[in-house]
């Protein structure tokens, strides 16, 4: 399921940014140029994170960014964007960023299954290290596919 | 037993975790109802634990159940061990 969703136009390996709004954008340029979500989707997902505090980073050096599928999401979604260099989101035990997998989702199910792939996903170190280390996109998608048959 | 999970959108990190959570229980050999929601709907729900990452589980204190506060959503070991002492108590 990820990989059906997680194609190589919607991953960008060490962009550079200066600070964790950017890094936001550019996960959610990707998902707007494929008009997988509204111009307003980036502006909800940055008013989530200064209203609820940097929750969405969710493991060392991972941030998962999302909204609501009433605040712009049109599909079932999922960009990734790699730093050039780790960014703080102010999450004092994740910080700083390396991974920033941007998701929208249109209903409260639909996503689930891409959920449950992106979890193993992260929950493998040694996969999570290639990916933050590569600068070949293929090499991404080859250790997507791994996870994109697993069901829940 | 009812363990909810929050986060601030109730449809992303709460899903994962909830997913992990099942996992563990199952690893622990407990029977627990598990669901996920978000901050905003918590105060709705009555549960005997609480779930959520530190940002968001200063906010479930005033519930009324049991908070466990994760570091790392990812890290089974953690989650393992605090879902653990909070059903022992």
């Amino acid at each position: 399921m990820l990989a059906d969703v997680l194609k190589s136009d919607c991953i960008r390996l060490n962009v550079a940014c200066d600070n964790w709004k950017e890094a936001v954008k550019a996960g959610t340029d990707l998902l707007l140029e494929k008009n997988c979500i509204e111009p307003d989707y980036l502006a909800a997902i940055i008013h989530h994170h200064e209203a609820f505090g940097p929750y969405m980073v969710v493991a060392p050096g991972i941030v998962l960014a999302h909204a609501r599928p009433e605040d712009g999401a049109k599909k079932v979604s999922i960009s990734l964007v790699t730093l050039k260099t780790p960014i703080v989101f102010g999450n004092i035990t994740n910080d700083p960023v390396k991974l920033v997998f941007t998701f929208a989702t249109t209903d409260n199910k639909g996503h689930l299954a891409l959920l449950t792939n992106l979890m193993e996903l992260l929950s493998n170190e040694e996969d999570i290290k290639k990916i933050m280390s590569t600068s070949q996109v293929n090499a991404v998608l080859n250790i997507i596919k791994q996870y994109s048959n697993l069901s829940i | 037993m009812k363990i909810l999970v929050c986060c601030g959108n109730g449809l992303g990190s709460s899903f994962m975790i909830e997913m992990n959570i099942k996992k563990v229980l199952a690893e622990l050999g407990v029977e627990a109802t598990v669901d996920h929601c978000d901050l905003a709907s918590a105060s709705g729900s009555k549960a005997d634990i609480y779930v959520g990452t530190r940002d968001i589980a200063t906010q479930l204190t005033s519930l009324g159940g049991k908070v466990v506060s994760l570091n790392n959503m990812i890290d089974k070991q953690e989650l393992k061990e605090k879902i653990g002492a909070a059903l022992v108590d």
